[in-house]
């Protein structure tokens, strides 16, 4: 058991346990009120009472728990209320999960991206638990009027052991709500954990399987009108001229006006708002909207370069000729290590812009009033959006309300909450709420793609093929790949890592695992071919790596502990059975840490009608405590496929500033039949506090997959996607 | 605009949209069922399946106009009770990620079960080829698929 001081955002706690005191029912919202399952409503209690911002004790025992961050996907929406209702000591068949709207005095970070909800959450949830059960339990003591130390708990019942006694939540819930906080909460100790560690269902899953409203796109509110915006063709245009009359005088249109929402055309801010000036059309019903837009006649005209992709090419082939005066990491000589090498393997590696595309376009809902605006939909940082709009509407934050739906993905489209301002703007101009739609083709040629990449790698062996010089170079499309203080950084005497990156007016930003997704891919891929060239098996070379950097670790900052490397790889090799001989399976293995977690992977290769499947994914993660190990695995899984996906087929590209595809028609994503036939999962269990989950599984999957098929093809792959560059993958 | 006698889960309904309207928006607009997915409007994502007579149908393509007499079954309409054994398998394999292509997964895996109680991988792959999960599910989806198979 721990004890830990409240004191951490205790504000809120008493704030609302103050305010709540004395069985304050809340009513439900719109996203779990007009769909309770018949189950919940049996048991719904006939009052709740708000203990803390997390969570409310119905006078049944029914306990509500808030799940504070957006939820795209990653099933945080399950994972944080469960640590919750841990330390709270409940039965997990006694809760039901609400969606918390933004509300940044009860709650810190609400934001869904770098895959930190539960590494960060995790002080915060298992706090508002213990706090809670605290509070009960110093409630019972003073009905019972016995000391608060002879009570223990037992899902979500009291007991007090010495006289027999026994007593519900429900039933000191009123009592416990008015209670001041206490200054300091024990934790329980990680073994005595009864949720965290067992799988629990997605909270959501009957809903989703039943088509319940849940998302962005279904919310409805009466009297809501529909808008759509159609924003420039190419990257750099602005509008010229507007012909909206036939457009306007379509059956069921309302209005057709333009909005701005970087009027200033500020700089810092073209990368949210790459399209400042949009025309927007509102109506009735999508497809009447969606025919008005076809109707619209727009002049565009340049208001900077427009680029295309092979220009892009150019730019950062020309920028890795050039040699960094300061270097993002120099150890050692490199120079001198490289001069009197005995072999040098080179090799350079490369990837395309590449769109989100969740599944759920773009969308938003707001209701903007002269004092007040609502604000409904799919956004992974609510807080940012808030404040962009209070901006642009004139309204103070404190008058903006902002619902998170559950989201159809996000994969970090939806960092960039433009769209919500663009909906404020619309329902301010029409003075009415609506709700803004992006059609598939609005969503894929406004995006903020993950940025094109070029690195080029050198290694240097000496006449024992030990790894004596690295030297990594790295170019990007608004942003370098590199990360100098990842490994190898820290395990090689001589190393040199150096950036450049050339700003671009198409917008980019964050995609599921940023750059880690590119550079792992070329990291890894690389180490095989030293690995080849140094006659070296390719686990034992990395491991050889790890151990030079645990025991004599070069340089100061090295953002990896070679141990929990070194152990991710260790299982992967003993689950795999690496190194049996396996006829007609051609192997290959990777490895890689980023968002504090550690993966490593072996992808099996069959070779079926000459063409490559992916028989078996095994991956061995370390990510400390697993909260809910089936749906982590789910995330798992979901990472290999989404990684193998884009680095096999997926590509945007540019011409003159317009981007060359704008559907699945054409831009290839991974399908059912190209998806490994199996994934396997291991988790190391070490106790430790939980890391990330979201995205570390994506970046090691691609290298893993090249490396098997250097084994089957003789061929090595080193420029995504890996189908436009041979027809063996086809 | 034009009046539309439709046949929708079981029951009959009226709606005044224009004939060239998708089925697709007439659900999700004129008749607030939005369980029905908007993914791509080009028939290339499957987020929009449901059943016209049975068969697996992609409603973003599908003009109101041409719909007749057939009977349109939506995820909303798949069983009653949310308990079709599809659904029950979903929710076993714990299937969805963000859930937003799972009602045309399982439209689509509902009407394949119902022409062929057991079909092969290379059976669920085919008819599954049309349905895009961005999160990845596929693994889940076909595990799902084999669980209903069974009952
Ligand atoms: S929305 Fe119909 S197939 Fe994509
Ligand atoms: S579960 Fe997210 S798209 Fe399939």
């Amino acid at each position: 058991m721990t004890i830990i001081k409240t004191t951490y955002n205790r504000r809120s706690f008493l704030k609302v346990s103050t305010a709540a005191g004395g069985g304050l029912v809340l009513g439900f919202n719109w996203l779990t009120s007009c769909t309770p399952t018949p189950e919940e409503v049996l048991a719904m209690p006939e009052e709740w009472f708000r203990v803390n911002a997390f969570l409310k004790i119905g006078d049944n025992g029914m306990v509500t728990i808030l799940s504070p961050n957006p939820e795209i996907g990653q099933n945080v929406k399950t994972s944080m209320p469960m640590v919750v209702a841990e330390e709270l000591d409940v039965d997990w068949d006694m809760v039901i999960v609400e969606q918390a709207p933004l509300d940044t005095d009860a709650f810190t970070r609400q934001v869904a991206g770098g895959s930190q909800s539960i590494r960060q959450g995790w002080q915060s949830l298992r706090m508002a638990g213990a706090t809670a059960r605290q509070l009960l339990l110093a409630a019972a003591a003073q009905q019972w009027q016995v000391p608060v130390s002879e009570l223990t708990t037992d899902q979500g019942v009291i007991q007090h052991v010495a006289s027999g006694k026994t007593i519900g939540y429900g039933e000191v819930a009123s009592l416990a709500a008015t209670l001041a906080v206490p200054e300091e909460v024990p934790l329980k100790d990680p073994k005595d954990f009864k949720i965290i560690g067992t799988s629990r269902k997605n909270v959501d899953g009957k809903k989703i399987a039943t088509g319940e409203p849940l998302f962005g796109l279904d919310y409805h509110k009466d009297g809501m009108l529909i808008a759509m915006i159609v924003h420039a063709p190419a990257f750099g245009m602005k509008i010229k001229s507007l012909d909206d009359l036939a457009a306007k005088s379509m059956p069921g249109i309302r209005d057709v006006f333009v909005i701005n929402t970087n009027p200033e055309r500020d700089e810092r801010m073209m990368q949210t708002f790459a399209f400042p000036d949009m025309v927007a059309v509102v109506g009735n019903s999508t497809w009447e909207v969606m025919q008005a837009k076809k109707k619209l006649v727009v002049e565009w005209e340049s208001a900077s370069p427009q680029e295309s992709s092979a220009l892009h090419d150019e730019r950062l082939e020309q920028l890795l000729t050039e040699r960094k005066p300061e270097p993002d990491r120099k150890d050692g000589n490199p120079d001198a290590a490289f001069a009197s090498a005995v072999k040098i393997v080179e090799r350079s590696y490369s990837a395309p812009f590449l769109a989100h595309n969740p599944m759920e376009p773009m969308n938003f809902f707001a209701d903007v009033q002269t004092d007040k605006a609502e604000l409904v939909g799919p956004i992974q940082t609510p807080q940012s959006m808030r404040k962009m709009v209070a901006d642009l509407t004139g309204l103070a934050e404190e008058q903006i309300s902002v619902m998170m739906t559950r989201q159809g993905g996000g994969f970090g489209r939806r960092l960039y909450g433009h769209f919500g301002v663009e909906a404020a703007l619309i329902s301010q101009q029409v003075k009415a709420p609506v709700k803004l739609i992006y059609t598939r083709e609005d969503d894929m040629t406004y995006g903020t793609y993950r940025p094109a990449y070029k690195v080029v790698y050198r290694a240097g062996l000496d006449a024992d093929n030990n790894l004596v010089a690295f030297h990594v170079k790295g170019a990007g499309t608004h942003g370098s790949p590199i990360f100098a203080n990842r490994f190898p950084a820290g395990a090689v005497d001589h190393y040199l890592a150096e950036s450049f990156t050339k700003p671009s007016n198409i917008s980019t930003g964050a995609w599921r695992a940023p750059r880690s997704n590119f550079i792992a891919f070329a990291e890894q891929s690389f180490l095989d071919e030293l690995a080849e060239v140094a006659g070296k098996d390719p686990i034992a070379l990395r491991l050889e790596l790890f151990d030079r950097a645990a025991a004599a670790p070069v340089g100061e900052t090295n953002d990896y502990d070679p141990e929990r490397y070194a152990g991710v790889l260790k299982l992967v090799r003993e689950k795999s059975g690496w190194g049996q001989d396996m006829p007609g399976v051609h192997r290959g293995v990777s490895a890689y840490f980023c968002h504090n977690t550690y993966v490593a992977q072996v992808v099996d290769v069959v070779m079926t009608n000459d063409k490559p499947v992916v028989q078996k994914v095994w991956c061995a993660v370390d990510c400390g405590i697993v909260v809910n190990p089936d749906a982590a695995r789910n995330q798992i899984e979901g990472g290999i496929v989404d990684g193998l996906g884009h680095g096999l087929f997926s590509a945007m590209t540019f011409e003159e500033g317009r981007p060359k595809h704008s559907n699945f028609n054409t831009y290839r994503l991974i399908r059912h039949a190209e998806a490994p036939k199996a994934i396997e999962v291991f988790f190391m269990d070490n106790g430790l506090d939980p890391t990330g989950l979201g995205e570390p599984s994506l970046p090691p999957i691609m290298a893993a997959f090249a490396n098997a098929l250097k084994k089957a093809t003789g061929e090595r792959l080193t420029n995504q996607p890996f189908v436009q560059e041979t027809d063996v993958l086809g | 605009m034009a009046n539309f006698d439709l046949r929708i889960n079981g029951e009959r309904v009226q709606v005044d949209v224009d004939p060239d309207t998708p089925v697709l928006w007439v659900l999700r607009d004129a008749l607030q069922l939005v369980g029905t997915k908007y993914g791509c409007g080009v028939g290339q994502c499957g987020a929009c399946t449901i059943h016209l007579d049975g068969v697996a149908t992609r409603s973003c393509l599908l003009p109101v106009s041409a719909i007749g007499n057939q009977r349109i079954t939506t995820i909303e309409g798949l069983s009653e009770k949310g308990n079709h054994p599809v659904q029950q398998a979903w929710i076993e394999h714990d299937v969805p990620q963000c859930g937003y292509c799972q009602a045309g997964q399982i439209m689509s895996a509902a009407a394949l079960l119902e022409k062929n109680s057991n079909p092969s991988d290379a059976e669920i792959d085919l008819a599954m080829n049309g349905n895009l999960c961005r999160c990845g599910t596929y693994l889940r989806v076909k595990a799902a698929i084999k669980t209903a198979a069974g009952k």
